[in-house]
């Protein structure tokens, strides 16, 4: 198929490397260089999707990141992405791209029938109809909207491109490469800055890249060319295409999203698909040039209306013609210059102008090549469904209220400028309070909130001259403050067309009896009539119109739409726009992917995995993990077709008949030393530390200022000045900023230092009658008796020349010890401890049979330290000193904390022996009272006792300990059981703590 | 991301550092008789303040060292940062 629309002798695209393409399901040609956008154009395709609500069709608005409607499904490399702008994608060999918002074809679309319904969905009609009846919203109105709308589908396939996220620092980041970008870069780079200088598109130079001027002897593009090569060559700046600075954060850190193969077919190996850049830069420069605005008629929105900047852009850069036939449509002189370039490329075209008799070098130039131009001329209307055909035009009054006679013109498009709107999302994302210039009719950026400036256009500057100078000047200035050089550079003279001002006209009235929707917001398809209907039902604020009507709240931000409807709302409410203000700008600036921002943290990347040194050796004999915190740890050892409740079960009973052994690595470990040592445990738990002897371990627990518990664990004094803390494996992290924040800020006169040695060492834990002869074995130089190693005992051994520490503490309620060994000789330690144990019927038990173990015994763990319980819940109030003061404890005379009916830890047991309880049931004393039914407690944790062989829970229960004996309810509404209880000791098994001491 | 100054390490990240709530807040002395009201204030009493704010900060993934900052709570500027034993001025 031929390219028809499409010139020979211009444009900056590769001849030579032609490309094929497809949309929807056709394939095309194109070139190397060129978009998405131009390469359909180019084919005569202008027709590219529907709108979002009415579904009208839609071309092509723009040529960059402002275009509102030509979004498209992308496929590439097996993967879909949605919300692509065909403006920004450049084509590659094989892309695939779909319309989206069409349903079953773009050509012929059943959602189009809204735009023929009566109600015509006007501002607010999704409020005020899918509101009722309530039930419609699920089975009928949000799938219907759910078809209806939408910018495309989203893959649910796993994404399998890598995203990479890169930190960097910078005397200077530049954001877009036109004119003041370039100057200012230059001169800062020259004077020794570090400078990024980071643009948009794939080529530099923005506008000088289409704008007919001269920098001394070279055209605007071979000057851009000239100063990026030499940038690229100099060690202190960093060049970035494709790369959109989208947001500006506190703290001058801004945050730039780079593609790096999305213009590829694929990605290459070993390079991410894109990355996004946190850059901390000393100064910001914002050089983001301004987007043209377009003037509001009559279907505005058909396609083949468009911007004229974008039109020119298209004949210069890509060599492609939006039309053979256009209509030029201006309020200022940016109209003529693309007029101009038409002309010079064989194509006439007719310029209307709303003004009157303007006077400037470029109107001048566009009369003596003979192009025809209507002053006082606007379009009323276009004409023509998925294609411009002709246009309504008018002569205008000069109080721009009354239009003369219609007439009718052919024409294939219509090429619209408004003015120029600067592109302050960035100053303003920054905190700069935006001022409204009367000059330019737009907002520009105030003072400076961070370290920014904005530059050129983006500043409402719109001649080269004065850009390059003032842009010279700052990048100077800036760098010099940082670097303290004075390497001052110049440019030649610039020659350029004068032009004059603009007409502050940006909206058709419409003829009578006609009525045209006239769109403001393209993207959104909120029209004018939309606006006057929330200003008519009472909203005035700018933020809650843009709400109600959805003005400027698509994907492209309003863009091309803010401005206008701003005119229109301070137009109606007689108001000047600066009163009515803009909306606030966020970031991002353009749609940023998922993707990008995850970076490498997915899956098992988004947090790190810790594995014991053990952990070989559960893989190996069929372990089944679970998460606990950051680590890995076995959960139960799977022997045969065991599932999670036989092997638990079976490893929890060995270890009350024989000898168990488990992986207790994960604890919390904290090294404590100084002189000071005792004092600080002293304060910080709530039991007597002063008097401990070394070589003896003791449990403590440890409160929150507010009297809750914080953790449990035992510690052990190693020597004199000594000790080694546990923590919970859940809240080691916490406990260690807990002690440095006593210990630097509130008593820093204790000579303590702490560290966390959790990941130095390996832990066993060696639990169940025969651990002390399996021990024994282990320690034949150590004397690990009865008398040799009390309970809660500690000494140093010989595990066969690997040091170890042997503590006699017990977690399961049997006599145990936990060996520690360097974490190098973990693996040794566990392997020599299974060897040895075999004659002692050792098996290795999971984090499963350890919980069943500790809560038969009613011993507290995570579940019942919740963060709400005090130590009087958890039947700790024995460890609670009279005799001193420590952490919390003058929270613990609370009233609430105090009353005769506080909660407590109990035992539950099923009536029937059988029915399991599930965790988190509630607690009644009426099965069947009305609802809400009166909660006294909750299950905090449940087993299956191995001791008597039926279920059993620990809760805690509103007055705990005058309920023993009692019969309760346990209702789980979730899993719609109710069963009958009774309550007992939550010291299930062996309450008199024998067993431990024995 | 904010950028905090470490007195011990420089420049660094907000990341690299955890929240720790009003830095002028001082725990009364341990043993000492002490009203409901005085403890209440100290637990659970903090102002909600629009402005400059002097706060704990921690930097956790760096030196370890609890730090106070100067920051302005409604614009995020930084003005001071001071060692753990340095007094507010
Ligand atoms: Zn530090």
């Amino acid at each position: 198929m031929p390219q028809s629309f499409r010139l020979e002798n211009i444009g900056l695209i590769n001849r030579n490397k032609k490309l094929s393409f497809k949309f929807n399901g056709k394939t095309y040609f194109g070139y190397e260089g060129d978009t998405l956008a131009s390469a359909l154009i180019a084919n005569g395709v202008h027709l590219i999707g529907r709108s979002f609500k009415y579904h009208r069709p839609r071309g092509f608005f723009g040529a960059g990141v402002d275009e509102p409607y030509a979004i498209v499904q992308l496929y590439r490399n097996g993967e879909t992405e949605p919300n692509i702008k065909a403006t920004e994608q450049e084509l590659f060999e094989g892309l695939e791209a779909k319309s989206v918002n069409c349903w079953p074809s773009v050509n012929f679309d059943v959602g189009a029938i809204n735009n023929f319904l009566k109600i015509f969905l006007p501002a607010g009609f999704y409020y005020k109809t899918f509101m009722w009846p309530k039930s419609f919203w699920y089975k009928i109105y949000e799938p219907f909207i759910r078809k209806a709308a939408g910018l495309g589908v989203a893959s649910i396939e796993h994404d399998k491109e890598r995203y990479e996220h890169k930190y960097e620092y910078c005397d200077l980041l530049i954001a877009g490469s036109g004119p003041s970008g370039l100057a200012s870069a230059y001169a800062a780079a020259k004077n020794g800055a570090r400078v990024i200088l980071a643009e948009d598109k794939s080529r530099f130079g923005g506008t000088l890249l289409t704008s007919e001027v001269n920098i001394g002897n070279k055209s605007g593009k071979e000057w851009a060319d000239g100063i990026i090569s030499e940038l690229k060559e100099m060690p202190n700046v960093t060049v970035k295409n494709r790369s959109q600075v989208f947001g500006y954060y506190d703290h001058n850190m801004l945050v730039m999203s780079e593609r790096i193969s999305d213009h590829l077919p694929e990605t290459k190996k070993f390079h991410p698909k894109q990355r996004l850049w946190y850059i901390r830069a000393k100064e910001v420069l914002i050089s983001s040039g301004s987007i043209e605005r377009p003037i509001v008629f009559g279907n505005n929105d058909t396609p083949g209306v468009m911007l004229s900047s974008a039109a020119k852009e298209y004949l210069k850069v890509y060599g492609v013609l939006v039309g053979k036939n256009p209509l030029i449509f201006t309020n200022n002189d940016s109209g003529y210059e693309t007029a101009i370039e038409f002309k010079k490329n064989g194509i006439e075209s007719v310029i209307l102008d709303t003004r009157k008799n303007p006077q400037s070098e470029i109107v001048e130039e566009a009369k003596n090549l003979g192009i025809k131009i209507k002053f006082s001329y606007v379009v009323v209307a276009a004409q023509g469904y998925k294609k411009v055909k002709s246009a309504d035009i008018a002569k205008i009054s000069d109080d721009k209220e009354q239009l003369g006679v219609i007439e009718n013109i052919k024409c294939d498009c219509i090429c619209v400028s408004g003015f120029w709107t600067p592109t302050i999302h960035l100053a303003s994302q920054s905190g700069n309070k935006t001022k409204f210039n009367e000059d330019i009719d737009a907002f520009v950026p105030g003072v400076s909130k961070q370290n920014e400036k904005t530059l050129g256009a983006a500043n409402g500057v719109y001649t080269l001259d004065e850009t390059l100078k003032s842009s010279l000047e700052i990048g100077h200035k800036l760098s010099k403050k940082i670097t303290k050089s004075d390497n001052k550079i110049s440019f030649p003279n610039v020659v350029e067309k004068k032009s004059t001002v603009h007409d502050k006209f940006w909206c058709v009235p419409l003829p009578k009896g006609k009525s045209y929707k006239r769109f403001l917001d393209f993207q959104n398809d909120v029209a004018v009539s939309d606006v006057e209907i929330a200003l008519k039902e009472g909203y005035r604020s700018i933020e809650h119109v843009k709400r109600y009507t959805t003005l400027g709240m698509a994907t492209d931000q309003g863009k091309t739409s803010n401005l206008n409807g701003l005119q229109l709302v301070s137009k109606i409410e007689n108001k000047v726009v600066p009163n009515v203000g803009h909306t606030t700008f966020r970031p991002p600036y353009t749609p940023v992917s998922i993707g990008a921002i995850v970076g490498r943290e997915v899956g098992k990347h988004s947090k790190p995995t810790r594995k014991s040194p053990m952990h070989l050796w559960h893989e190996k004999n069929n372990a089944i993990f679970v998460d606990a915190g950051v680590w890995l740890r076995p959960r139960y050892y799977k022997q045969g077709n065991e599932n999670l409740f036989e092997a638990s079960k079976r490893e929890a009973k060995n270890v009350r008949t024989n000898v168990g052994v488990c992986d207790v690595t994960t604890l919390g470990k904290i090294d404590i030393k100084g002189p000071d040592a005792a004092e600080l445990l002293n304060r910080v738990y709530t039991n007597a530390w002063l008097k401990l002897p070394v070589g003896k371990a003791r449990y403590g627990v440890m409160l929150r200022e507010d009297g809750i518990v914080m953790d449990d664990g035992t510690t052990t004094r190693i020597s004199e000045n000594h000790y080694h803390m546990t923590t919970t494996t859940a809240q080691a992290a916490n406990v260690l900023s807990h002690l440095e924040y006593y210990l630097q800020l509130v008593w820093p006169e204790l000579n303590v230092n702490v560290v966390s040695t959790t990941e130095q060492w390996a832990g066993a834990a060696i639990a169940g009658p025969k651990s002390r002869d399996l021990l024994q074995k282990l320690f034949p130089n150590n004397d690990v008796s009865k008398e040799g190693l009390p309970f809660m005992g500690f000494m140093e051994g010989d595990l066969f020349g690997v040091k170890a520490r042997i503590f006699r503490i017990s977690f399961s309620g049997e006599l145990a010890y936990e060996v520690n060994v360097e974490s190098d000789n973990g693996n040794f330690m566990w392997e020599k401890i299974m060897e040895l144990g075999q004659e002692f019927k050792i098996q290795p038990y999971g984090t499963e049979a350890l919980s069943t173990l500790r809560i038969e015994m009613g011993h507290v763990a995570g579940s019942e330290l919740d963060g709400r319980t005090i130590p009087y819940d958890n039947s700790l109030e024995g460890l609670l000193s009279k005799k001193k003061d420590f952490i919390g404890k003058r929270s613990l005379t609370r009233a609430a904390f105090t009353a005769i009916d506080r909660q407590k830890v109990v035992g539950v047991v099923p009536l029937d022996k059988k029915t399991s309880i599930p965790e988190g049931s509630h607690l009644v004393k009426d099965s069947n009272a009305p609802l809400p039914n009166p909660k006294l407690g909750y299950i905090s944790a449940s087993c299956w006792s191995v001791e008597y062989d039926n279920p059993f829970s620990l809760a805690i229960l509103k007055d705990g300990k005058n309920m023993i004996g009692e019969k309760l309810f346990v209702m789980s509404p979730l899993k719609n059981k109710v069963i009958p209880v009774e309550i007992v000791s939550s010291h299930y098994v062996d309450p008199k703590g024998e067993r431990v001491r024995s | 991301m904010l950028h905090i100054k470490c007195p011990h390490c420089g420049m660094r990240s907000q990341n690299e550092f955890s929240y720790g709530g009003d830095a002028s807040v001082k725990r009364p002395e341990l043993g000492k008789e002490i009203s409901d009201e005085e403890w209440n204030n100290f637990v659970y009493n903090r102002k909600s303040l629009r402005g400059k704010h002097w706060e704990l900060w921690q930097h956790l993934s760096g030196c370890r060292q609890w730090i106070k900052v100067e920051r302005d709570t409604a614009t995020h500027e930084i003005f001071k940062t001071l060692k753990a034993n340095e007094e507010i001025s």
